[in-house]
């Protein structure tokens, strides 16, 4: 946080207060949650740039893009989450179950598409306040509840597609009032200079704005960052604990809407099977953006860089026409690259304090 | 630090030793080996250009089937000389941006399966904008015409499923089990689907977790004690089958295991007599033809298949025809 009062001149033989101490813009920079990714991110660009000769055209790097970004949607949110102190398993089956609901919605009440998208939005912001209600009403923790509703939405994917479709997945919608307006919305693409770019880009980009203004300009944002860091202190000063945290599920909740709902409109079926394993990949994508396991601590421009490295290396292992079958081991080697990169980078920064 | 060297080497030599002590005289490597040696060997046959093929499945990770697929690929890109490039992803959306990785290098030609149609569509569209010859493999052999691709080869699900109805009428079977393993994907659901069309007694899905074999062996053998009067139970995949089994012991049940696909283990069981049947539907032959088929695309605008689908099953395998099939199983191309 940067002090906006000027520091007084401190006398001499006497420390002034450290928190109204002006710190240099180098020292400032070294201190944020994303630096070691960003540096992690550059490395891995270069590498491949080397070692892949169609990683660096520009509709590849496009590829790149959305593969990071629909990631990115999710772990922005999951980022914010996390640096409240708390975790969700069922943000991965949660974006299958959000795109089933539009869809099967619409469908079934031959309504326009729209009316089944916003229903969508309702039913999967209850899902999230259900989480955040269920933690902070109870005792176990987010990982525990987080993963009942996991298996319980997993289970009522299938089980509702089957009762509803009579198959694994759902019917086709293409064909219906609002189909093209809310493809434009949630799954067209822009051509800038001939190079196709899907517009999840823009949604992820526009979510990380949100998110870091919210983390670094209101008061919302303390709070988030008071209530990982302690969550007792926080009650203490009269943080709104509960609040907070409901928000921050209903957060995710939102992310995982956007991602149904691209999923819904650029594939216009949906298989109720998907999803399971990917919440793990927001997590991962957080942690390698800076964001600290135990919480109070973290940035959504991190959890965004993090997608961006895991879009790059998911696909540049393509473009380089490596074994895919190693694919997780590297994935492995990095998180903990990242991990251990960002550790050194924050004992550096707080060492120069 | 001398100390743990010390004790490396100490270990290193006792590995060593014993290995050159206890020889086996059976399997193993050498066995491999020699069986290696018997296989076809690989030298391109052709002097077209080398080109670049990729082949983007729906596969999960260490697919047994898919291992299959590839190394029927593999056999025939060595001889087409063509560069083969293989990569998976069991999420719609990630195999989507493979093809479309795949689009951007610019290569000659693109295999895909199309388990998840719909998902595929764009990508497979984006392909044909680049001018890229595209030949869909192993399911969706009722979109691949639309999509604008070459030809499509690969067993038709339904017709799969209604050849096991009818073996088991042949059997005499009342009441079969058919069991899911993977939660999702509309193949599966239409063989069990073509079971029930073509078998007189009646037909019981069993959803089970396939990534979890003991999750499976429990499923099944909580469902054979429950249910006595099942005397058939169909799983999905070879790797099933012998799971299917170790559950019928545990359920005390006397149900004869069916199966699709075939793997080393389902080609022994079937020999003696431990499995019914199984039905084939030739994955080395789904993964050569496609690399095949593109590469006299390229060189002599050849199709295959008359714009229908070129099937390779359902193909009914019993005990007389499993010993020969032993021996390539194990080699890794039935």
């Amino acid at each position: 946080m940067t002090a906006t009062a000027p520091a007084p001149a401190p006398s001499p033989g006497t420390m002034a207060d450290e928190r109204l101490l002006k710190t240099s813009p180098l020292r400032r920079l070294m201190g944020r949650p994303e630096l070691g990714s960003v540096v992690g991110a550059i490395a891995v660009f270069v590498f491949f740039a080397l070692f892949a000769d169609s990683f660096v055209r520009a509709t590849s790097l496009s590829t790149v893009l959305y593969a990071a970004s629909t990631i990115g949607i999710m772990a922005v949110p999951v980022a914010l989450l996390m640096i409240g102190g708390e975790f969700d398993l069922s943000a991965g089956v949660m974006v299958t179950s959000s795109a089933l609901i539009s869809s099967m919605f619409s469908y079934q009440m031959t309504a326009n598409v729209w009316v089944g998208v916003l229903v969508s939005l309702l039913v999967t912001l209850a899902i999230g306040v259900f989480n955040g209600v269920m933690l902070t009403r109870t005792d176990p923790p987010s990982f525990i509840i987080t993963l009942g509703t996991f298996l319980m939405l997993t289970g009522m994917n299938l089980g509702f597609t089957k009762l509803i479709s009579g198959t694994v997945s759902t019917k086709s919608i293409s064909d219906m009032e609002g189909f093209s307006s809310a493809h434009d919305v949630f799954a067209s693409t822009i051509t800038i200079g001939g190079v196709d770019f899907k517009i999840t880009i823009l949604w992820w980009l526009a979510l990380v704005a949100v998110a870091t203004w919210i983390l670094l300009r209101t008061r919302v944002g303390n709070w988030i960052f008071a209530v990982g860091g302690g969550e007792e202190a926080a009650r203490a000063v009269g943080v709104p604990v509960d609040k907070t945290k409901i928000g921050l599920y209903m957060g995710v909740a939102f992310g995982a809407w956007i991602s149904g709902q691209h999923l819904l409109f650029s594939f216009d079926v949906v298989q109720s099977g998907e999803g399971v394993g990917n919440e793990l990949t927001y997590i991962i994508a957080a942690v390698i953006g800076g964001c600290l396991i135990t919480g109070g601590y973290g940035s959504a421009v991190g959890a965004a860089v993090g997608a961006l490295i895991f879009g790059m290396v998911s696909k540049g292992i393509v473009f380089a026409e490596w074994n895919p079958d190693w694919f997780k081991f590297f994935l492995g080697v990095m998180l903990l690259l990242a991990t251990l990169l960002n550790h050194w980078v924050r004992k550096r920064a707080e060492a120069t304090k | 630090m001398a100390r743990t060297r010390t004790w490396v080497s100490i270990a290193l030599a006792g590995a060593l030793g014993l290995s050159l002590a206890g020889c086996s005289s059976t399997g193993g490597k050498r066995a491999e080996d020699a069986r290696k040696a018997a296989a076809a060997q690989g030298r391109a046959a052709v002097n077209t250009p080398r080109w670049t093929f990729a082949m983007i499945t729906h596969s999960g990770d260490g697919d047994t089937f898919w291992d299959i697929v590839q190394n029927g690929a593999k056999q025939a890109a060595v001889k087409d000389n063509i560069n083969f490039l293989y990569s998976h992803n069991a999420e719609a959306q990630q195999q989507a941006q493979l093809v479309d990785a795949a689009v951007d290098k610019k290569v000659d030609g693109i295999i895909v399966t199309l388990a998840k149609p719909d998902a595929m569509k764009a990508a497979v569209a984006r392909a044909q904008k680049a001018g890229i010859p595209v030949i869909t493999v192993n399911s969706g052999s009722e979109e691949s015409k639309a999509f604008g691709a070459l030809t499509h080869i690969g067993q038709d699900e339904t017709i799969a499923g209604e050849a096991v109805g009818d073996e088991l009428n042949k059997r005499g079977k009342k009441k079969a089990l058919c069991v899911l393993h993977e939660q999702g994907n509309v193949g599966h659901e239409q063989r069990c689907e073509g079971v029930g069309q073509t078998f007189d007694g009646e037909v019981q899905n069993l959803y089970v977790q396939g990534t979890s074999m003991p999750d499976v062996q429990a499923s099944i053998g909580a469902k054979l004690q429950a249910d006595k009067s099942i005397d058939a139970v169909v799983t999905l995949g070879a790797p099933f089958a012998d799971t299917a089994v170790k559950a019928r012991q545990d359920a005390g049940s006397k149900a004869e295991i069916d199966t699709f696909d075939l793997n080393e283990k389902v080609a022994a069981q079937l020999k003696n007599g431990t499995l019914g049947f199984a039905v084939d539907q030739q994955p080395y032959l789904q993964g050569y033809e496609a690399v095949d088929l593109l590469w006299l695309y390229k060189y002599n605008a050849d199709l295959l298949g008359g714009g229908k689908p070129v099937l390779t099953g359902p193909q009914i395998i019993t005990k007389d025809q499993a010993g020969a099939l032993e021996d390539y199983a194990e080699r890794g191309t039935r």
